[in-house]
Protein backbone atom coordinates (compact mmCIF):
# COMPACT_ATOMS: atom_id res chain seq x y z
CA UNK A 1 0.00 0.00 0.00
CA UNK A 2 1.23 3.52 -0.74
CA UNK A 3 -0.34 6.99 -0.98
CA UNK A 4 -0.88 9.11 -3.54
CA UNK A 5 -1.42 12.61 -4.25
CA UNK A 6 -3.74 13.17 -7.34
CA UNK A 7 -4.35 17.04 -8.43
CA UNK A 8 -7.38 17.10 -10.41
CA UNK A 9 -8.74 20.74 -10.75
CA UNK A 10 -11.98 19.57 -12.31
CA UNK A 11 -14.80 21.68 -12.04
CA UNK A 12 -17.65 19.61 -9.43
CA UNK A 13 -20.13 20.59 -12.14
CA UNK A 14 -18.36 20.13 -14.97
CA UNK A 15 -20.36 16.98 -16.00
CA UNK A 16 -23.62 19.44 -15.85
CA UNK A 17 -22.17 22.38 -17.89
CA UNK A 18 -20.93 19.93 -20.42
CA UNK A 19 -24.45 18.26 -20.87
CA UNK A 20 -25.41 22.07 -21.48
CA UNK A 21 -23.00 22.74 -24.11
CA UNK A 22 -24.72 19.95 -25.97
CA UNK A 23 -27.83 20.60 -25.59
CA UNK A 24 -27.16 24.42 -26.55
CA UNK A 25 -25.69 23.45 -29.28
CA UNK A 26 -28.18 21.24 -30.98
CA UNK A 27 -31.07 23.22 -30.28
CA UNK A 28 -28.88 25.83 -32.21
CA UNK A 29 -28.32 23.89 -34.79
CA UNK A 30 -32.01 23.59 -35.01
CA UNK A 31 -32.83 27.47 -34.82
CA UNK A 32 -34.42 27.50 -31.10
CA UNK A 33 -33.52 30.00 -28.82
CA UNK A 34 -33.49 28.96 -25.29
CA UNK A 35 -34.08 31.15 -22.24
CA UNK A 36 -33.57 30.00 -18.40
CA UNK A 37 -36.03 31.78 -16.11
CA UNK A 38 -34.84 32.52 -12.20
CA UNK A 39 -36.51 34.11 -9.55
CA UNK A 40 -37.54 33.27 -5.81
CA UNK A 41 -40.94 31.70 -5.74
CA UNK A 42 -44.21 33.97 -6.81
CA UNK A 43 -42.04 36.72 -8.57
CA UNK A 44 -44.66 35.94 -11.37
CA UNK A 45 -42.34 33.61 -13.90
CA UNK A 46 -45.60 31.66 -14.84
CA UNK A 47 -47.67 34.81 -15.10
CA UNK A 48 -45.34 36.95 -17.19
CA UNK A 49 -44.68 33.54 -19.46
CA UNK A 50 -48.12 33.49 -20.04
CA UNK A 51 -48.24 37.14 -21.34
CA UNK A 52 -45.25 35.61 -23.14
CA UNK A 53 -46.89 33.10 -24.80
CA UNK A 54 -50.34 34.86 -25.60
CA UNK A 55 -47.56 37.15 -27.38
CA UNK A 56 -45.16 35.30 -29.81
CA UNK A 57 -47.73 32.34 -30.38
CA UNK A 58 -48.69 31.10 -33.24
CA UNK A 59 -46.55 33.30 -35.34
CA UNK A 60 -43.44 32.33 -33.25
CA UNK A 61 -43.31 28.71 -32.53
CA UNK A 62 -42.31 27.93 -28.90
CA UNK A 63 -42.57 25.86 -26.10
CA UNK A 64 -42.45 25.42 -22.37
CA UNK A 65 -40.42 23.27 -19.68
CA UNK A 66 -41.36 24.21 -16.23
CA UNK A 67 -39.59 23.10 -13.36
CA UNK A 68 -41.42 22.72 -9.79
CA UNK A 69 -40.49 20.52 -6.80
CA UNK A 70 -44.54 19.33 -6.47
CA UNK A 71 -47.45 19.65 -9.21
CA UNK A 72 -48.27 19.87 -13.01
CA UNK A 73 -50.00 23.24 -12.10
CA UNK A 74 -47.75 25.58 -14.01
CA UNK A 75 -47.53 23.56 -17.14
CA UNK A 76 -50.90 23.31 -17.09
CA UNK A 77 -51.53 26.76 -17.22
CA UNK A 78 -49.42 27.04 -20.12
CA UNK A 79 -51.10 24.22 -22.05
CA UNK A 80 -53.92 26.07 -21.43
CA UNK A 81 -52.60 28.68 -24.04
CA UNK A 82 -52.64 25.86 -26.65
CA UNK A 83 -48.68 25.69 -26.41
CA UNK A 84 -46.54 22.45 -25.62
CA UNK A 85 -45.37 22.33 -22.48
CA UNK A 86 -43.60 19.66 -20.00
CA UNK A 87 -43.32 19.91 -16.15
CA UNK A 88 -40.87 18.25 -14.46
CA UNK A 89 -41.14 17.82 -11.07
CA UNK A 90 -37.91 17.68 -8.77
CA UNK A 91 -39.02 15.96 -6.02
CA UNK A 92 -37.57 18.37 -3.10
CA UNK A 93 -34.54 19.47 -5.23
CA UNK A 94 -34.01 23.44 -5.18
CA UNK A 95 -33.31 23.63 -9.16
CA UNK A 96 -32.84 22.04 -12.83
CA UNK A 97 -30.25 20.29 -14.09
CA UNK A 98 -28.82 19.91 -17.64
CA UNK A 99 -29.96 16.00 -17.82
CA UNK A 100 -33.28 16.80 -16.63
CA UNK A 101 -34.24 19.44 -19.81
CA UNK A 102 -31.91 17.12 -22.01
CA UNK A 103 -34.30 14.03 -21.69
CA UNK A 104 -37.42 16.16 -23.05
CA UNK A 105 -35.40 17.53 -25.89
CA UNK A 106 -36.78 14.75 -28.55
CA UNK A 107 -40.01 15.76 -27.64
CA UNK A 108 -40.03 19.28 -28.65
CA UNK A 109 -41.75 19.82 -32.08
CA UNK A 110 -40.26 20.38 -35.16
CA UNK A 111 -41.25 23.72 -35.61
CA UNK A 112 -40.20 25.32 -32.49
CA UNK A 113 -38.50 28.95 -32.29
CA UNK A 114 -38.12 29.67 -28.84
CA UNK A 115 -37.86 27.24 -25.88
CA UNK A 116 -38.80 29.11 -22.44
CA UNK A 117 -37.46 26.98 -19.59
CA UNK A 118 -39.12 28.03 -15.79
CA UNK A 119 -36.06 27.25 -13.01
CA UNK A 120 -37.71 25.99 -9.65
CA UNK A 121 -38.46 29.71 -7.55
CA UNK A 122 -35.15 30.14 -5.86
CA UNK A 123 -32.96 32.70 -6.13
CA UNK A 124 -29.77 30.67 -4.91
CA UNK A 125 -29.59 27.22 -6.71
CA UNK A 126 -30.17 27.45 -9.88
CA UNK A 127 -27.73 30.02 -10.64
CA UNK A 128 -25.27 27.52 -10.43
CA UNK A 129 -26.70 25.23 -13.12
CA UNK A 130 -26.30 26.34 -17.07
CA UNK A 131 -28.97 24.28 -18.72
CA UNK A 132 -27.75 24.97 -22.16
CA UNK A 133 -29.99 28.60 -22.59
CA UNK A 134 -28.81 31.54 -24.65
CA UNK A 135 -30.51 33.87 -22.57
CA UNK A 136 -30.42 33.62 -18.59
CA UNK A 137 -33.57 35.94 -17.36
CA UNK A 138 -33.44 36.68 -13.73
CA UNK A 139 -37.00 38.00 -12.37
CA UNK A 140 -37.18 40.43 -9.25
CA UNK A 141 -40.86 41.59 -8.62
CA UNK A 142 -41.26 44.71 -6.47
CA UNK A 143 -42.68 42.84 -3.24
CA UNK A 144 -39.71 41.31 -3.26
CA UNK A 145 -37.87 44.72 -1.99
CA UNK A 146 -34.78 46.20 -4.28
CA UNK A 147 -32.25 45.17 -1.97
CA UNK A 148 -32.00 41.76 -3.63
CA UNK A 149 -29.40 42.12 -5.87
CA UNK A 150 -26.27 42.04 -3.61
CA UNK A 151 -28.10 39.34 -1.48
CA UNK A 152 -28.09 37.27 -4.02
CA UNK A 153 -25.17 38.13 -6.19
CA UNK A 154 -24.56 34.92 -7.96
CA UNK A 155 -28.11 34.58 -9.76
CA UNK A 156 -28.01 38.88 -10.92
CA UNK A 157 -23.79 38.53 -12.13
CA UNK A 158 -25.07 35.29 -13.91
CA UNK A 159 -27.93 36.50 -15.88
CA UNK A 160 -28.08 38.23 -19.29
CA UNK A 161 -31.02 40.31 -18.49
CA UNK A 162 -32.85 41.40 -15.45
CA UNK A 163 -37.17 41.33 -15.87
CA UNK A 164 -38.67 43.38 -13.06
CA UNK A 165 -42.09 42.18 -12.64
CA UNK A 166 -45.45 43.51 -10.64
CA UNK A 167 -44.35 46.66 -11.54
CA UNK A 168 -47.87 47.72 -11.08
CA UNK A 169 -47.47 47.14 -7.15
CA UNK A 170 -44.47 49.98 -7.62
CA UNK A 171 -46.89 53.03 -6.09
CA UNK A 172 -47.82 51.15 -3.37
CA UNK A 173 -44.36 50.13 -1.88
CA UNK A 174 -41.26 51.70 -0.70
CA UNK A 175 -39.21 50.07 -4.00
CA UNK A 176 -36.80 52.28 -5.66
CA UNK A 177 -36.49 50.58 -9.36
CA UNK A 178 -33.36 53.05 -9.96
CA UNK A 179 -31.62 52.22 -7.15
CA UNK A 180 -32.28 48.02 -7.61
CA UNK A 181 -31.37 48.54 -11.26
CA UNK A 182 -28.13 50.34 -10.50
CA UNK A 183 -27.18 47.63 -7.57
CA UNK A 184 -27.77 44.91 -10.23
CA UNK A 185 -25.79 46.90 -13.03
CA UNK A 186 -22.74 47.50 -10.46
CA UNK A 187 -22.66 43.47 -10.42
CA UNK A 188 -23.28 43.31 -13.85
CA UNK A 189 -23.10 46.14 -16.29
CA UNK A 190 -23.72 44.13 -19.41
CA UNK A 191 -27.66 43.37 -17.96
CA UNK A 192 -30.46 44.64 -20.26
CA UNK A 193 -32.97 45.44 -18.06
CA UNK A 194 -37.22 45.64 -18.54
CA UNK A 195 -39.85 47.28 -16.56
CA UNK A 196 -42.98 44.56 -16.56
CA UNK A 197 -46.44 44.04 -15.12
CA UNK A 198 -48.04 40.55 -16.20
CA UNK A 199 -51.37 42.44 -14.98
CA UNK A 200 -51.64 45.54 -16.88
CA UNK A 201 -49.23 44.60 -19.80
CA UNK A 202 -46.32 46.92 -19.27
CA UNK A 203 -43.74 45.72 -20.90
CA UNK A 204 -44.38 42.41 -22.77
CA UNK A 205 -44.39 43.54 -26.38
CA UNK A 206 -40.17 45.01 -25.32
CA UNK A 207 -39.76 41.35 -23.66
CA UNK A 208 -40.99 39.68 -26.29
CA UNK A 209 -39.31 41.41 -29.14
CA UNK A 210 -35.93 41.14 -27.44
CA UNK A 211 -36.27 37.11 -27.59
CA UNK A 212 -37.11 38.19 -31.37
CA UNK A 213 -33.96 40.05 -31.67
CA UNK A 214 -32.03 37.34 -30.08
CA UNK A 215 -32.98 34.76 -31.91
CA UNK A 216 -32.03 36.54 -34.83
CA UNK A 217 -28.64 37.28 -33.99
CA UNK A 218 -28.34 33.87 -32.40
CA UNK A 219 -28.72 32.80 -36.22
CA UNK A 220 -26.65 35.13 -37.96
CA UNK A 221 -23.69 34.19 -35.59
CA UNK A 222 -24.63 30.69 -36.65
CA UNK A 223 -23.67 32.03 -40.68
CA UNK A 224 -20.59 33.85 -39.62
CA UNK A 225 -18.96 30.56 -37.69
CA UNK B 1 -29.62 24.33 -0.22
CA UNK B 2 -28.09 22.19 -3.23
CA UNK B 3 -25.02 21.29 -1.08
CA UNK B 4 -26.04 17.27 -1.09
CA UNK B 5 -26.59 17.31 -5.51
CA UNK B 6 -22.75 18.80 -5.28
CA UNK B 7 -21.59 16.31 -3.22
CA UNK B 8 -23.03 13.95 -5.66
CA UNK B 9 -21.51 15.31 -8.38
CA UNK B 10 -18.51 15.06 -6.49
CA UNK B 11 -18.71 11.53 -5.96
CA UNK B 12 -19.13 10.54 -9.28
CA UNK B 13 -15.53 12.39 -10.24
CA UNK B 14 -14.37 10.85 -7.03
CA UNK B 15 -15.37 6.89 -8.16
CA UNK B 16 -13.82 7.44 -11.42
CA UNK B 17 -10.68 8.71 -9.99
CA UNK B 18 -10.26 5.67 -7.64
CA UNK B 19 -11.14 3.65 -9.99
CA UNK B 20 -8.69 4.57 -12.84
CA UNK B 21 -6.07 4.78 -10.10
CA UNK B 22 -6.64 1.50 -8.54
CA UNK B 23 -6.84 2.90 -5.68
CA UNK B 24 -7.89 1.13 -2.81
CA UNK B 25 -9.24 3.72 -0.07
CA UNK B 26 -9.88 7.82 -0.74
CA UNK B 27 -7.83 9.66 2.29
CA UNK B 28 -8.17 13.11 1.70
CA UNK B 29 -10.04 15.57 -0.68
CA UNK B 30 -9.34 19.48 -1.26
CA UNK B 31 -12.33 21.61 -2.97
CA UNK B 32 -11.51 25.03 -3.98
CA UNK B 33 -15.11 27.06 -3.40
CA UNK B 34 -15.22 31.01 -4.67
CA UNK B 35 -17.03 33.58 -2.42
CA UNK B 36 -19.56 33.58 -5.26
CA UNK B 37 -20.24 29.92 -6.03
CA UNK B 38 -23.14 29.95 -3.78
CA UNK B 39 -22.51 27.29 -1.45
CA UNK B 40 -22.01 27.28 2.17
CA UNK B 41 -18.93 25.18 3.47
CA UNK B 42 -19.96 24.10 6.31
CA UNK B 43 -23.13 22.80 4.53
CA UNK B 44 -21.00 21.04 2.03
CA UNK B 45 -18.75 19.93 4.60
CA UNK B 46 -21.85 17.81 6.51
CA UNK B 47 -23.24 16.78 3.15
CA UNK B 48 -19.63 15.26 2.30
CA UNK B 49 -19.76 13.36 5.68
CA UNK B 50 -22.88 11.73 5.78
CA UNK B 51 -22.63 10.82 1.86
CA UNK B 52 -19.23 9.44 2.02
CA UNK B 53 -20.72 6.60 4.73
CA UNK B 54 -20.30 2.75 2.75
CA UNK B 55 -18.65 4.72 -0.15
CA UNK B 56 -14.73 4.21 -1.40
CA UNK B 57 -13.84 7.78 0.77
CA UNK B 58 -15.68 6.78 3.70
CA UNK B 59 -12.41 7.53 6.16
CA UNK B 60 -11.61 10.63 3.71
CA UNK B 61 -10.85 14.20 4.85
CA UNK B 62 -12.74 17.17 3.51
CA UNK B 63 -10.50 20.68 3.32
CA UNK B 64 -12.55 23.40 1.53
CA UNK B 65 -10.69 26.47 0.70
CA UNK B 66 -12.24 29.52 0.29
CA UNK B 67 -11.02 31.12 -2.85
CA UNK B 68 -12.34 35.46 -2.69
CA UNK B 69 -13.18 37.54 -4.95
CA UNK B 70 -10.25 38.59 -7.57
CA UNK B 71 -11.24 40.87 -10.45
CA UNK B 72 -9.45 42.89 -12.75
CA UNK B 73 -10.59 46.60 -13.88
CA UNK B 74 -10.98 47.41 -17.72
CA UNK B 75 -10.44 50.60 -17.88
CA UNK B 76 -6.99 51.13 -15.47
CA UNK B 77 -6.33 47.01 -15.19
CA UNK B 78 -5.73 47.26 -11.67
CA UNK B 79 -6.32 43.72 -9.62
CA UNK B 80 -8.55 44.06 -6.99
CA UNK B 81 -9.14 41.45 -3.91
CA UNK B 82 -12.54 41.89 -2.37
CA UNK B 83 -14.80 40.32 0.64
CA UNK B 84 -17.51 42.06 -0.39
CA UNK B 85 -19.59 42.89 -3.96
CA UNK B 86 -19.30 46.62 -4.14
CA UNK B 87 -17.87 46.23 -7.17
CA UNK B 88 -16.12 49.36 -8.13
CA UNK B 89 -12.21 50.03 -8.37
CA UNK B 90 -10.78 51.64 -5.58
CA UNK B 91 -8.22 53.02 -8.12
CA UNK B 92 -10.15 54.72 -10.82
CA UNK B 93 -13.71 54.08 -9.71
CA UNK B 94 -14.78 52.61 -12.85
CA UNK B 95 -17.47 49.23 -12.38
CA UNK B 96 -16.19 47.87 -15.54
CA UNK B 97 -14.72 45.08 -14.05
CA UNK B 98 -13.60 41.42 -15.20
CA UNK B 99 -14.42 38.65 -12.39
CA UNK B 100 -11.39 36.50 -12.31
CA UNK B 101 -11.69 34.39 -9.42
CA UNK B 102 -14.65 33.53 -7.24
CA UNK B 103 -17.34 31.40 -8.90
CA UNK B 104 -15.61 28.58 -9.09
CA UNK B 105 -16.58 24.93 -7.24
CA UNK B 106 -13.25 22.93 -8.26
CA UNK B 107 -12.20 19.29 -7.43
CA UNK B 108 -8.75 20.39 -6.87
CA UNK B 109 -6.47 17.43 -5.56
CA UNK B 110 -7.35 13.69 -3.75
CA UNK B 111 -5.48 12.12 -1.71
CA UNK B 112 -5.19 7.90 -2.54
CA UNK B 113 -4.17 4.76 -1.49
CA UNK B 114 -2.95 2.61 -3.79
N1 LIG C 1 -49.95 42.71 -9.01
C1 LIG C 1 -49.39 41.78 -9.79
N2 LIG C 1 -49.40 40.48 -9.39
C2 LIG C 1 -48.82 39.57 -10.19
C3 LIG C 1 -48.18 39.93 -11.41
N3 LIG C 1 -47.66 38.81 -11.96
C4 LIG C 1 -47.97 37.80 -11.13
N4 LIG C 1 -48.65 38.24 -10.05
C5 LIG C 1 -49.18 37.43 -8.95
O1 LIG C 1 -48.09 36.86 -8.23
C6 LIG C 1 -48.43 35.54 -7.77
C7 LIG C 1 -47.37 34.54 -8.21
O2 LIG C 1 -47.31 34.50 -9.62
P1 LIG C 1 -46.69 33.26 -10.43
O3 LIG C 1 -46.64 33.66 -11.84
O4 LIG C 1 -47.40 32.01 -10.09
O5 LIG C 1 -45.23 33.21 -9.80
P2 LIG C 1 -44.05 32.14 -10.09
O6 LIG C 1 -42.77 32.90 -10.03
O7 LIG C 1 -44.34 31.38 -11.31
O8 LIG C 1 -44.17 31.21 -8.80
P3 LIG C 1 -43.46 29.77 -8.54
O9 LIG C 1 -43.53 29.00 -9.83
O10 LIG C 1 -44.26 29.17 -7.47
O11 LIG C 1 -42.04 30.07 -8.14
C8 LIG C 1 -49.80 35.24 -8.33
O12 LIG C 1 -50.77 35.46 -7.34
C9 LIG C 1 -49.96 36.23 -9.47
O13 LIG C 1 -51.30 36.57 -9.72
C10 LIG C 1 -48.21 41.33 -11.80
O14 LIG C 1 -47.67 41.74 -12.84
N5 LIG C 1 -48.81 42.20 -10.94
MG1 LIG D 1 -44.37 29.30 -11.60
ZN1 LIG E 1 -9.71 50.93 -12.36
Amino acid sequence: MSKKELIVREEILGSNKKVAAEIREKLEAAGVLVVNLLSSPGSGKTTLLERIVETLHPTHPLAVIEGDIETERDADRIRRKGVPAWQITTGGACHLEAKMVGKLLPEIPAETKFLFIENVGNLVCPAGYDLGENIRCVLLSAPEGDDKPKKYPKAFASADCLIFTKSDLIPYLPFDLEKAGNEALDLNPRLRIFVTSALKGRGIAELARYFIESRVNMIQHQRHA
Amino acid sequence: MHELSIVASLFEILEAKARENQATKIVGVRLRVGKLAGVVPEFLQTAFDSYKQDTIAAEARLEIEEVPLKMRCRKCAAEIEKEDFVLVCPSCGSTDLELLEGMELLLDKIDLEV
